[in-house]
This record gives C-alpha cells, structure tokens and sequence, in this order.
C-alpha cells in the first residue's frame, strides 16, 4: 500500500497525461513484478495467480485485460496471448478489466491502460505473455510439490498439469489456490510464434454473444438505485462560455430535478430520466459569452492554413539531399492538397456516470484510458486519487475520442451538485458533433522533379496545419515541433517511415493552429499524409509516363517491406491485366503504426456516379495474433476512412460547427461498401498495429482509381463536393 | 397512462406523450438494448418491430403505438438468442464495438419477413443502418446466411 501513498495526486496526473490518447512513444514498462508478492489477489473467493490470471475451481480461467475493448478484438487478442502461454484450455476463458485504480495501488502492474495509436497489443504482447507463462510454471510448481516430484518431469497442457512418471494429473482449477502460494520464477522463456496454438489462430472473438441479444451493457444503459439522468449543452462556440441561463423557465417542467452550471462552458438539466432532461434542455434559455471566435469560419482556417504553404518558419521532418536545388532543374510538378476536419461519431454519444460524495467519487464510464479518467474524476471531485474509483464500461466505439476525459469531468462535476445520487450524463448526437475533439486540418504542397528519363530526383512536401500534440499533449512536442504530424513520411522510425528512397527530399510542417480542438482520430496523421504522398505519386507517374506501380517500385529497392505489400495488392488485383470495362484502378502504400499496408481499388464512375467495387488490402504487423480480427479491422477501418474521403466534412462558421448529426454529417453506409479482400502477410520479428494502420490507404487508392477512371485529381476532401461527370 | 405490448407483455406506464417509444422503452421499460444513436431516425440504432414491421423508435411518439399493436426489441425477437439471424450473426462473428448490431439485426429481421431472400440490392436498399465500426460487408452475409438456412454463400 506504500506505493499509493508515496504517490502524490499531482505526479500521477502527469504520469497520466504522458501515456493518454493516440501514439505513446518510448513506453517502457520493467518486467512486472509477479503480484503474489502483494498479497492476495483481489477477488476475494479465487485467489488470483498471479496479476493476469484467475482460475475458479471450475477451471475457468479469467484473464484481466488492461486495454479498453472497444469493438478492435483486442479483448480477445490478448486473451489469446494469455492462454497461450498459460497452457489453459481456450474454451473455459473469460476475462474482466481491473481497475484503474486497483492499477495504481498495484504499482501499475497491469502496464498502461490507454488504448489508442493501435498499440493494445504490439506494446504489451511481452508482458502479457510472460504473465501467462508465470502462471503455467506456477501452477505447474503447486502440482509437483503436491505430488513431491520435480516440476521438470510435469508438464501443463489445455489445463491439466500431468506427471507422466506416475500417471497423475491435476486441473488448473484445483491447482490454482496452491499455485497462488508458489513463488513466481524468475525467469520464463517465451513461446516461438511459429509453436503457437491459440495465438496465431482466426479464433471467434470472446465478447460476441451479448452483442446479439441486448445483453450487452454500454455506458448508456447502466442503471444505478436512485440514478438520475443529465443532458448537457456545452457553448458551441470555441472558446466560449455560459453567460446566464434561465433555469427557473425549466425548474417545474416533468421530471427535473435540477438545472447546474458545469464549469465555466456548459449547463446540464439533471432529470428522472434522459428523455425529460433533453426535453428540458432543450427548453431551457441560454445566453453564450461567444467567446473570441465569432469571426472563425472554414474559409478564415483554410487562408491561415494556405499562408503556411509558403511561410519561411517550419519545422523539419525530413531531409536527404539538397531539394532546393534539386527542384529548380528539370522538369518539375506542384500540386496543393488539403484534408478536412472529421468528428469521431462513434455510434455511442459520449456519456459518463459518476456517484461523488465529500469522502469518495466513483465513475462508470467507457473510456479509452481508464487511468486518465481516474485522474480527470479526482481533479474534478478534488479529491485524492486513491478516494476515487473507475469502473470501465465496454465502449460503443472510440476511433480516439474517448481517449479523451472531458466528459467524465462534466459528469463529476454535474454529481457533485448532488452528493449521494449517481448521476448519469448522455451527451445528445448534436453535443457529440459540436463538442469534437477533431480530426485536424492541413494542407501540404507537394513539388516533384522528374529527370529526363522520368526518375523521381527531388520531393518537397509541405505540411500547413494542426497539431494534435500541441493541443492534447504539449509534453510531447519536441522543442515545438509535433513529431507525429510526420507519421508515415519520417526517414527511419520503426512507428512508421517513407518506403521510397528519394534522393533529395524535404518534409517539413508550418505549424498553423486554428482555435478548433483536435484529437486523434483513427489513423490519425498517417490519414491525409498517405493521400498527400500516394495521390501526388500517381501524379508524378502519370507527368513521366509510367505505370504508377512501375514509378513506385523503382523508388523502394531498399524497402523491401513497403514493396512486398505493394506487391501483393498489385497482383491479387491483376494490375497486370485489364480490368473489367469501365473499372479503374489505383493503388496507394505506405507504413505507420509500426506495420507496412497497401490497397488497391477498383472503381468505376458513370455519370459522376463513383462506384467502388473491391478493394484488396495487405498489411504485414510482423506477428499475427488472430487473423480474423484483423480481416474485421481492415474492412471497418475502410468503411471509416472511406467515410471520411467521400462524405466526412466538419465545417465551421461564426467559430462553431455546422454540422449537428448524420444527416447533415453523412457517413457510409451498406450500399457503398465495396468487396474487401485481406491479404495478411506477416514477415516475423517486429509487432506493428492493426486497428488503424489500413485505413490510410483506402482513400488515396480510390482517389488514385477515379483519376484512371475520369481523368479527374480530387485534391481537396470530400468526394461529396466535387462533380465527377 | 398508456398501454403498450412489448415482447408479448403488456405494460400499462404513465408518460408524457410526446416522448419517443425509444426512450420509454430504454428508461420506463427498462429494456436498454435498443440504443440511441441520432434521434433524427438517421442511424436505426434505435430500431424495433411494431407488428412486425421494421421502425425507428426514437422519432415515433409513444402515443402514435396503438393499446393492440406489437412491439418487438432485440430482447425480444427469440427467447434465446435462437433467431436464424442471431444464429447467422453469431457464426460469422458480426459484431466490432456492438452498439449498432441490435438495430441491424432488427433492421434485418424487418427485411426478411417481407423478403424472406432478399438479393443484394434488396439488402442495400432495405439495410440503412449505420455501423461506424463497418461491419457492413458481415452484416450482408449474415442476412444472406439466414435467408439461406444457415447454409453459407460466399461472403460479399
Ligand atoms: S437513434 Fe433512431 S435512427 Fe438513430
Ligand atoms: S459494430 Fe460498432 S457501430 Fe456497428
């Protein structure tokens, strides 16, 4: 318990703050101390084994998860890392989340929670799997102490120990209170992924039943004795405020129980149920200080953001060779892009509940860090941390935006106004659209040089625009510059870095931060850098005559993971071969959270009616840990990015969103989904992510198909806004 | 005081009338699988039968639902998790985070009473639901695997 205490609420917001949200770079857990060291486990009828794994003496074998499940299977993934190890038989697993702040009592023995930057498994396969394989030498240890033999002549498979010698065998289940006392070993060796059985299988995921059958519970449908529901309106303008509000005109409307101020931006209505407190909100006179940004629109952010195109200040990303003067020889091409903003719109609006009293402050919430909530309920309740408790809650989708903690602090705010009651804020689809924490917004400028026989001598790219880090994360800029505006485009960086090898190139970023909140957002910068560099390399292929796959693959000799998953989308999709009549292909490559992907596209428009009829994608994360998950997250993540490339535009005016909810926020839906193919092609020896990095090529190979298909280059985003006729 | 049949029981509940059948079943009733997701009937998050028929809840005021007709949720559409598209759903492990899929199904189960083998333009036109975690191209070969019997078709 003297780690609780020697950690003082401060130092552990920082620690907090320095792992929330998308990339954590150089997160280093040591080796986690076995938990039996720290007493009994926290299941009070099972005993744990040790921090990862509990066996009921049924032999079902709970396995704590540390990340936050929020439809990317990695609640199965890690379970499957687990077992594996552990030897356990895979039918009889389970698993459940510790606690935030059982973590932090544990000195962190669970690693970090934050789940973003699809980093769930490839930043805690190691740890996880040695907790798994403690456990087996453990419970191997109790039967053979049991039994008196060596535990070198016992061996542990599907959940039985067996003494061969003597004929003996013992289950997890009846082992795992003896194994609980058995010192943890000091050393475990790992499996080889090629003896895998359960890891490295396309297994069911373990959550999908309650899914079926609205059992499953989100944070919208918790129901607590004596609950009270809120609805929120936060000013809509960024960088506003409340200036009065009326809440005798609503106080005797049915159901209300009370109208609160939530910190200096928004009011809530506390009702008996949701329904009530919306209706009343809705009602409800609100007089918004405007705040600074009334002059705000797209059209304002769009000049400051052209203005950087050509500004002297920037920071760079990288460098080889002199692009200046390579640039002004030859034959040159120059192209402007530009990305919009997004919002998240995870199909479950942002909600929180929270239960405060003067001594103790409890919040229920799906979240993407549970950490980072626990610290936002102790700020907000201004209580110590180790009098406050988070329970996590399966999200209806996250894509990054509950990574974010603003609605846990407006929920603790709204309880403590009602001491004693547990309270629960649903924001409604309008407050989720107007309160985003936004894709950012850049624009790049891109010249190429070309020599006489069509080579790539010179690249310069320059990024104008947001950064998330300087915003979320200022901890993390690097004498002011945002390291992960590069994502994708960096010289060497096992994260993610340019599979072209060109000999004078300039990357480099005009920060420009317009007053609009960004965060990250699936796929985060690796999105509009991969359609910058892949859509203007079909431009440069096109100026030199040559095939894009051809351009390309001259320029990645020395890439030969970018290239193999080139390869293989070129040849599933028969580039090679003509296409069907009237279908048009592009390709698009690139690398970033830690693992190499490529798409091809085949479209076809008639009469400005684009169609996309197949994509075929290939991602090599270097380890695979079940491939039928990650199938599921390449089609999601196409139906995401693609969302984005075709529909997805927040715009704003007078300093506030326009858009308010998917009918004016539109997004993909089934009829335009194309035919997905995944081609999965792990080579071995590195652990890249897979939430996210597909999504990235999605746009810019489709992109690059509608200009084989109408001649036609779509600089600017979203596809809704330009004719293809 | 309204009265209303949901999964074959008859509730009698005092409600504004106004409010949408969505939210009295989800904080009246109790029953939190059908979810609100816009309540704009944009998403069909919200989706549930009445009498049979496919209908976004949280724009239909309660007092539109009749004392006799029947309103089916998720929890509702089989005792157990037996209806051929749960079966279908469950075998092609349909689901990313979940939130959308009781509307899906529901939204599906509408499709297959009226067209019990619907082709893929039926589908498209009839499946407007939205799954921001893109489980479209599954939720398609779910639906085709139920019309079929739980005999599996290539997957589209
Ligand atoms: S919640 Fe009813 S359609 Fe979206
Ligand atoms: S499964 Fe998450 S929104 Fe459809």
């Amino acid at each position: 318990m003297n780690a609780i205490i020697s950690i003082s609420r401060r130092n552990f917001m920082i620690g907090v703050a320095s792992t929330a949200g998308g990339l954590s770079i150089g997160f280093n857990l040591p080796f986690i101390k076995p938990a039996l060291a720290e007493g009994a486990g926290t299941t009070p009828e099972v005993p744990e084994v040790n921090a990862w794994v509990v066996i009921r003496p049924d032999d079902t074998v709970v396995v704590r998860i540390a990340r936050s499940e929020m439809g990317q299977g990695t609640l199965t993934g890690l379970a499957q890392l687990v077992a594996e190890e552990l030897n356990c038989d895979w039918s009889k697993v389970t698993t459940e989340y510790p606690s935030p702040a059982k973590n932090l009592a544990r000195d962190r023995v669970w690693g970090n929670f934050s789940t973003g930057g699809s980093r769930g498994i490839r930043e805690s396969h190691d740890y996880v799997r040695m907790g798994g394989a403690v456990a087996r030498e453990m419970l191997i240890a109790a039967a053979a102490a049991e039994w008196k033999v060596p535990a070198s002549e016992c061996t542990a498979t599907k959940g039985v120990v067996t003494h061969a010698a003597s004929d003996r065998t013992a289950s997890y289940g009846q082992l795992a209170a003896a194994a609980a006392q058995m010192t943890p070993p000091a050393n475990v060796t790992l499996k080889d992924p090629k003896d895998w059985t359960i890891a490295g299988r396309p297994l069911p995921r373990l959550d999908t039943a309650d899914k079926l059958n609205g059992s499953q519970i989100y944070g919208t449908d918790l129901k607590l004795p004596n609950m009270l529901n809120a609805a929120i309106r936060a000013c809509p303008y960024f960088g506003g405020k409340v200036k009065s509000f009326d809440a005798a005109a609503v106080a005797g409307m049915p159901g209300v129980r009370t109208v609160v101020q939530v910190g200096d931006t928004a009011v809530a209505v506390v009702a008996d149920t949701w329904w009530r407190a919306k209706t009343a909100l809705d009602a409800l006179p609100v007089t918004w200080d405007e705040g600074p940004n009334r002059q705000v629109t797209s059209a304002s952010i769009a000049a400051m953001l052209e203005e950087g195109l050509g500004a002297d200040d920037a920071f760079i990303g990288n460098s080889q060779g002199d692009a200046g003067t390579a640039l002004s020889t030859g034959r040159t091409v120059t192209a402007t892009y530009a990305f919009p903003y997004q919002n998240h719109a995870t199909m479950e609006p942002m909600n929180a509940t929270a239960l405060y009293t003067p001594e103790r402050c409890e919040v229920w919430v799906p979240t993407q860090n549970g950490e980072a909530s626990l610290a936002a309920a102790a700020e907000a309740a201004d209580l110590p941390v180790q009098q406050c408790e988070v329970h996590k809650i399966h999200l209806g989708g996250g894509f990054g935006r509950r990574g974010m903690q603003d609605y846990v602090t407006q929920a603790v705010q709204i309880a403590r106004e009602l001491p004693g009651t547990p309270v629960k804020l649903i924001w409604s689809r309008e407050e989720d659209m107007l309160q985003g924490r936004y894709h950012p917004i850049t624009q790049c400028r891109l010249t190429g040089a070309l020599d006489a026989d069509g080579n790539l001598t010179a690249l310069r790219m320059r990024i104008s625009g947001q950064s998330i880090l300087a915003a979320v994360m200022p901890q993390r800029m690097q004498d002011g510059m945002d390291p992960i505006i590069f994502q994708g485009l960096t010289a060497a960086s096992p994260e993610g870095h340019i599979g072209y090898t060109i000999p004078n190139l300039l990357v480099d970023h005009a920060m420009r931060n317009p007053p609009i909140p960004p965060g990250f957002w699936r796929g985060v910068n690796l999105n509009q850098n991969a359609i910058y560099l892949e859509c203007f390399m079909d431009e440069l292929a096109h100026e030199a005559g040559v095939d894009p796959l051809a351009f390309r693959r001259k320029l990645m000799a020395n890439h030969p993971k970018h290239l193999a998953v080139l390869d293989a989308v070129a040849e599933r999709i028969g580039w090679n071969t003509p296409a069907a009549d009237g279908v048009h292909r592009g390709l698009a490559q690139i690398m970033g959270f830690g693992s190499y992907v490529a798409a091809a596209a085949e479209v076809s428009v008639t009469d400005g009616q684009l169609r996309i009829h197949r994509i075929v994608a290939a991602t090599d994360p270097g380890h695979v840990v079940n491939p039928a998950q990650i199938e599921r997250q390449v089609e999601g993540s196409f139906v995401y990015g693609l969302s984005a490339c075709i529909y997805g535009e927040c715009t704003v005016n007078g300093g506030r969103m326009e858009q308010e909810n998917f009918d004016s926020y539109e997004v993909m839906r089934m009829a335009e989904m194309p035919e997905v193919e995944t081609i999965i092609l792990p080579s071995g020896g590195f652990w890249g992510g897979v939430g996210e990095p597909t999504i990235a090529v999605a746009a810019p190979a489709v992109l690059n198909a509608i200009f084989a298909a109408t001649g036609k280059r779509i600089r600017t985003l979203p596809l809704k806004n330009h004719d293809l006729a | 005081m309204a009265r209303l049949i949901i999964n074959s029981t008859p509730h009698e509940i005092e409600v504004d009338p106004d409010t949408p059948l969505l939210w009295v079943i989800r904080e009246q009733i109790g029953l939190t699988g059908t979810k609100y997701g816009c309540g704009v009937a944009a998403c069909g998050a919200c989706t549930v039968h009445i009498d049979g028929a496919a209908t976004r809840s949280c724009v239909l005021p309660v007092s539109a639902v009749g004392p006799d007709q029947q309103i089916t949720t998720i929890e509702g559409l089989s005792p157990d998790s037996s209806h051929p598209l749960q079966q279908a759903w469950l075998q092609l492990d349909v689901p990313q985070c979940g939130y959308c899929q009781a509307g899906m199904i529901m939204a599906a189960a509408g499709l297959l009473t009226q067209n019990p083998n619907p082709s893929d333009e039926d589908i498209n036109n009839e499946i407007t639901n939205i799954c921001r975690c893109g489980t479209y191209n599954r939720v398609r070969a779910a639906i085709k695997l139920a019309a079929n019997g739980g005999e599996a078709t290539q997957r589209g």
